[in-house]
């Protein structure tokens, strides 16, 4: 038994393996605050889901220990946890009509008919589909199915739901109006929420906080903005928003900021992240719309590029250039209505602050 | 707005339902010439045998053949008592006629046999009247007649040789359904020693059940692994599963017939182990037993299929979501994943027990005399009695109990919601 931490859920040394070989989850130790809503993002294959998996008890840890409300659940079956899950394809029966489906839970648990009658009347008013109670699943719109699937999992009144990729299979524009009326469920209910997405974006309009992972392993825990403004490591930064990288060298370090001579002999200051030395290789992550296109003023960073694409895109421009070596070097221009005398081949100066770009570790 | 009561009229003028009409129908003409040859196909190998069964097993050409005159005549007879003596004079003359002609399809043994199959025991007696038919001048010739036999004098006969001079009859039916006319000529049951059509016919069905049901008990734990396996392991299980299907229906029941014969591998592995005795080998083929084991082995893949193709359309997280929601594993199972597999089952069970009734030579082969079927009668009357109406009798009878559990089903499950795979 471990010590009451007062987490939710709590995973301590989890480990996983499928055939023996190759770890899918390695050394997972996270805690989720009761009320949290925390997103587990990550490119496919990094092991998000099979954490998941393994909350729900639908796969075993193969090492370590899962904690809910500081009870041991690893050998707790999925049916005994009392944790609501929406899933990746919604898994409404189909041969139940919608009141059914957000039935099924509360007759399970024994409930008497009219508190039933009551309580699923209450979930479908909550996602606003009052009258669809008698309908089968296959006759809701897949936005509609996934509120019913949102409300099965919340009829219960679990204190943790479990979402695995719930907006995947809705075009963008559902998908936005969705991100808004989970999260402002989940601020009115109060409920703990694990969420597993590979969209960024879903990730950060949602979450409290993000776990970042990749090759089984966190690779950043944070709130959205400082996973965004902050990045600890290269994998962050790219798969975090867009990101412009400069490949280099450490050449001096001045307590935060440190000096990086690129590979095509500038030298640029940057925040100095994730490197220790001098002489260490780094990549330097550079947001682009905190790149400066022709500076008023004298900035950190003062480099010439060569503009080979531009690109309209109504709120902004947003100019491809070759920068020190780098051919895909963005940056984004707000749109302020005036002119901007810019042409393909144009030589132009685009300038940064040092506090805006980060050395991180070196990526190939 | 559009008025409702106008037709929709296309940018030219023409209305639009006309106008697709037109459009569609080069695709319709196509799509009729691609399906024609199966169509012809199957009115010949299909629709008119069928049609032809139905026909032959009410039809009824004998008495007309045989004895014209008399099958016209007999007709005006009210069937009290015995007929007047005008009539059994044209039945002497026609029978003499008969005798003396000898055309194929119109002889005296014709008659005799249609009559025999009515009143068993009954062909010797027209026959010898026929010899002795022409010798017979003037009147009264019933009284004649009952001097060659005394069974003459029974009005049953006279009733049955005018049931067996209409054009169209039931006999064959009564016959199929262990039915008969008495002295009468009311419908009345067979005597106990001739009722086999229907024993045979119900254990025929009892029989399918307990195939389908075995079949079933069999397959879907099968179907359920196939379908969650992955792809690599379920191909080759599958594989297994349609092995039967590309042996041949012979060397399959050879193999059964080495298997489980008294002397066969089964028995004799038992003695082996000590669980019988070997005096007390048991006999499991050329009786049900037989017949029950091979079948269910024939009729599996029929099963699996149709659950296979239904089961591998159910996605696990059914299962997840409904445990997740607190439901165990057997509560589960019931409320979401067997009711989904219902069309599976339906499909299956349809598929098996409809094989399983008129199945023919499995039962033929290893059935032994308590394995038949009542496919193996029809056959039989085809075959060897060459009773042919009676066994079209028995088929449609067959067809319709077919068609009456289609029927059925169709009520209980639906057909929209069968699926074959």
């Amino acid at each position: 038994m471990s010590n009451s931490t007062g987490a939710a859920v709590r995973f301590e040394k989890v480990q996983k393996s499928y055939d023996g070989e190759i770890m899918v989850v390695k050394d997972l130790n996270l805690d989720v605050a009761p009320g949290e809503f925390l997103t587990m993002l990550g490119p496919s294959g990094s092991g998000k889901s099979t954490c998941l998996m393994m909350l729900a008890g639908f796969e075993p840890a193969t090492n370590g220990e899962i904690y809910l409300n500081d009870k041991a659940i690893n050998s707790v079956p999925p049916n005994k946890r009392g944790i609501g899950m929406v899933f990746q394809n919604y898994a409404l029966f189909p041969h139940m009509s919608v009141a059914e489906n957000l039935a099924f839970p509360l007759k399970v648990r024994g409930i008497s008919g009219a508190d039933i009658d009551k309580k699923v009347k209450r979930a479908l008013e909550m996602v606003e589909l009052g009258a669809f109670g008698n309908r089968r699943p296959a006759q809701l719109s897949g936005g509609q199915q996934q509120r019913v699937a949102v409300a099965r999992a919340l009829v219960f009144e679990p204190d943790l739901i479990l979402m695995d990729e719930p907006l995947g299979a809705l075009d963008k524009q559902l998908r936005e109006q969705m991100q808004y009326e989970i999260k402002h469920i989940h601020e009115n209910l109060g409920v703990t929420v694990v969420y597993v997405t590979h969209d960024q974006t879903e990730a950060l309009t949602m979450s409290d906080r993000v776990a970042v992972f990749e090759d089984g392993i966190i690779q950043q825990l944070s709130p959205p903005d400082e996973l965004y403004e902050s990045p600890q490591n290269s994998f962050v930064a790219q798969f975090i928003g867009e990101n412009n990288k400069l490949s280099g060298k450490v050449t001096a370090i001045n307590g935060k900021v440190c000096e990086v001579l690129l590979d095509d002999g500038t030298s640029v200051k940057s925040e100095a992240v994730n490197v220790s030395a001098i002489g260490d290789r780094t990549t330097i992550s550079l947001r682009p719309e905190r790149v400066e296109v022709e500076p008023e003023v004298s900035m950190d960073n003062m480099l010439s590029g060569k503009i080979s694409e531009i690109l309209y895109l109504g709120d902004h421009l947003r100019i491809v250039m070759e920068v020190a070596g780098n051919k895909e070097f963005i940056a984004k221009v707000r749109n302020r209505g005036e002119l901007r005398p810019l042409k393909k081949d144009q030589t132009i100066t685009v300038g940064w602050a040092a506090g805006d770009c980060k050395a991180l570790d070196p990526v190939a | 707005m559009s008025d409702s009561t106008s037709p929709i009229l296309t940018a030219d003028g023409t209305p639009l339902k006309a106008k697709l009409a037109q459009t569609t129908r080069r695709l319709r003409i196509k799509a009729l010439l691609l399906t024609l040859p199966l169509v012809i196909f199957i009115i010949i190998t299909f629709v008119l045998p069928i049609g032809q069964m139905l026909y032959r097993s009410v039809h009824n050409p004998t008495g007309i053949m045989v004895t014209p005159n008399f099958a016209e005549a007999i007709q005006e007879w009210d069937g009290e008592g015995l007929p007047d003596d005008r009539f059994v004079e044209i039945f002497v003359k026609d029978l003499a006629l008969a005798k003396k002609n000898r055309e194929i399809g119109k002889t005296v043994g014709n008659l005799a046999t249609r009559v025999n199959y009515e009143i068993p025991g009954s062909r010797s007696l027209i026959t010898s009247t026929a010899r002795k038919a022409k010798n017979i001048k003037e009147g009264p010739y019933l009284d004649a007649l009952i001097k060659i036999n005394k069974k003459w004098e029974n009005p049953a006969m006279w009733l049955t040789l005018q049931r067996a001079s209409k054009e169209y009859t039931a006999s064959f039916y009564l016959a199929a359904l262990d039915r008969k006319y008495d002295d009468k000529g009311d419908i009345v049951m067979a005597d106990e020693l001739y009722q086999i059509y229907i024993p045979i016919l119900m254990k025929t069905l009892w029989l399918s059940a307990v195939i389908t049901l075995l079949c079933f008990i069999l397959a879907y734990p099968v179907s359920y692994l196939l379908s969650t396996l992955p792809m690599k392991t379920s191909n080759l299980l599958m594989i297994l599963v349609l092995l039967p299907f590309w042996t041949s229906l012979l060397v399959r029941t050879t193999a059964w017939i080495a298997m489980l014969q008294t002397e066969g591998i089964v028995n004799d592995f038992m003695v082996f182990l000590g669980v019988i005795g070997d005096d007390g080998r048991i006999q499991m083929i050329y009786n049900m037993t037989g017949t029950i084991i091979a079948m269910v082995h024939i009729l599996l893949p029929f099963m699996i299929l149709p659950l296979y193709s239904v089961m591998k359309t159910i996605p696990p997280s059914y299962m997840r979501a409904a445990k997740s929601m607190g439901a165990s594993t057997t509560y589960a199972f019931t409320k979401v994943y067997f009711p989904q597999t219902i069309p599976g089952i339906a499909a299956g069970t349809l598929l098996v027990f409809i094989l399983a009734i008129g199945y023919y030579i499995t039962p033929a082969l290893v059935g032994g005399n308590d394995g038949l079927l009542i496919s193996n009668l029809i056959a039989g009357h085809i075959k060897s009695t060459l009773n042919w109406s009676l066994g079209a009798a028995l088929g449609t009878i067959l067809l319709a109990v077919v068609l009456v559990f289609y029927w059925v089903y169709n009520k209980l499950v639906g057909v929209d919601n069968l699926k074959f795979g």
